[in-house]
């Protein structure tokens, strides 16, 4: 790895560019399926779980919970260390990795279950990621 | 389906730091040991399944003209699939020999690039830039869930690797051979919260390779065929974001199933297990997953040292992952010490092991193989 590397960031394909941006402007953009009423993540042109090509792009609340974690000490790019790497629930159901942020990586302060609120940030090349919070 | 024999095994003279020998080289010396074992040469060999390599390239590398081959790369548990592909190839008639072969330089990378970690573009976009940086980050998750639903706690976990040392310190081939404890495990360095030093797999360079025939041959070729009795395949996400429960490893569920639905047999008739061991909560997830024991009990079953030298079940005999060795994909070393223990030549060699049992785990829980195996022939 160089010494000048920097995190890694999306490249967005045309199939996600809605997605990404949409985390953008501040909004969480999902697709749910209306045949058969399911939320689906990551985006792609049809439904996973029962093949319609029937999605609409719908926005999620925000409200999620902490899946699960690990607190990692590997180095990586504009990571302090450590860091927390978070799986967040959100409540329409689709779960995303993040990072979980403005807390201490400590197992003391982060539950499984604990409610989470989305942070956004904007990282190089305008691309903007989605991290979790706790809820405040 | 299944009436397959294994009639040659071996692995390559040496594995851990074999940083003299190209990937392409512990493919083949492994591949040439295990046909000698066999009593046959690469002129019989008909087909060919590898992984990570490209099969038509080792197979020209080998000298090998095959009608077959199965590339099949779906990480760790490919040797178990190959096996089950294998079987059914040469049931079919498309093949008669089959060449199951493997080599990685996964240490000292000889011959070869870096490992690609990144899986897919979806890892790359939607996981990759929240800091995962390949197992440590991935294949752990499921850890913090688990042990949260469950409560098990870290001195349970930390068993796994003390039971699994007590195994390798009989095996002279072994990376790790000195014995530690809990306070030991505990105290080496924290990789991963939840996941310790210890608790992480031996980085290694080895190769293992396995022919396979059709059973009416076997019994010409080897005095110890080992007969596969049933095997399972099984996949799910490929992003472990995405695994629907992570305290629970339905890829692991489905493969065994599939694996003792074909075999005829359950739990109970298994006296041997090689559960795959990139980590230590992998063997309990699979030893719940396969029905040895129940819902959040297995880390309780290793900790009662069940599976350890003198228990009522043994697991990971050569002191497996953690220990043993593993050199990115580990599934090979996980049948041959299975072969052994059927054949009675382990390092660890245990009394009474009729059928055995090799799980793989593929990707961060994406694929799952199995392979039950036995030193009769199936009735
Ligand atoms: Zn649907």
């Amino acid at each position: 790895m160089s010494t000048n590397a920097t995190r890694p960031v999306p490249r967005p394909t045309p199939e996600t560019a809605h997605y990404w941006k949409g985390i953008a402007e501040r909004k969480i953009l999902l697709q749910h399926c209306t045949p058969c009423d399911k939320t689906c993540f990551p985006p792609r042109s049809f439904c996973p779980h029962c093949g319609s090509d029937a999605v609409e792009v719908v926005e999620a609340s925000g409200k999620a919970t902490l899946y699960s974690f690990v607190i990692s000490r590997a180095r990586v790019p504009e990571f302090e260390r450590p860091y927390c790497v978070g799986i967040a629930e959100l409540e329409e159901g689709p779960r995303l990795m993040t990072q979980i942020v403005d807390s201490p990586a400590d197992p003391e302060q982060l539950l499984v279950d604990m409610a989470l609120e989305p942070v956004f940030f904007d990282a190089a090349d305008g691309v903007t990621l989605l991290h979790f919070r706790p809820k405040r | 389906m299944t009436e397959l024999a294994i009639v040659g095994a071996a692995e390559t003279r040496r594995i851990g730091i074999v940083d003299d020998m190209s990937e392409l080289e512990l493919i083949s010396e492994a591949a040439r040991d295990a046909l000698a074992d066999a009593g046959l040469t690469l002129a019989d060999v008909d087909g060919l399944a590898t992984s990570y390599e490209r099969p038509n390239l080792v197979a020209n590398y080998l000298g090998l003209k095959p009608s077959w081959l199965d590339g099949t790369d779906i990480g760790g548990c490919s040797t178990m699939v190959h096996l089950r592909h294998a079987a059914a190839a040469i049931a079919a008639g498309q093949c008669k020999t089959v060449l199951i072969a493997h080599g990685e330089s996964g240490r000292s990378g000889i011959g070869r690039e870096a490992v690609d970690m990144q899986f897919t573009d979806l890892h790359r976009q939607f996981e990759l830039p929240y800091g995962t940086v390949g197992p440590t980050t991935a294949l752990t998750l499921p850890l913090t869930r688990y042990m949260a639903q469950y409560g098990m706690k870290a001195e349970t976990l930390a068993m796994v690797p003390v039971v699994q040392r007590e195994w390798a310190a009989k095996t002279p081939r072994a990376m790790l051979r000195d014995p530690i404890t809990v306070d030991d495990v505990l105290a080496s360095k924290m990789i991963a919260w939840p996941v310790h030093l210890f608790e992480c797999c031996v980085v290694t360079d080895g190769g293992g390779a396995l022919v396979v025939t059709a059973a009416e041959r076997a019994a010409d070729l080897s005095e110890t065929p080992v007969w596969l009795w049933g095997s399972g395949e099984a996949y799910g996400e490929a992003l472990i974001s995405q695994m629907p429960d992570m305290a629970f490893a339905d890829v692991f569920a489905q493969s065994g199933a599939m694996a003792f639905k074909e075999a005829g047999v359950g739990p109970d008739d298994i006296d041997h297990l090689m559960l795959y061991d990139a980590f230590a909560h992998i063997p309990i997830f699979a030893l719940e997953a396969l029905g040895f024991a129940k819902r959040g009990e297995g880390g309780d079953l290793i900790a009662s040292r069940a599976t350890a030298p003198g228990g009522r079940l043994p697991v990971n005999t050569t002191g497996g992952g953690l220990s043993y060795t593993h050199t990115g994909r580990y599934g090979m070393y996980a049948v041959q010490e299975s072969v052994r223990q059927l054949r009675g030549t382990a390092a660890a060699q245990c009394d009474n092991i009729d059928v055995s049992l090799a799980h793989g785990l593929g990707g961060m829980f994406a694929a799952a193989g199995t392979s039950i195996l036995s030193k009769h022939r199936k009735r």
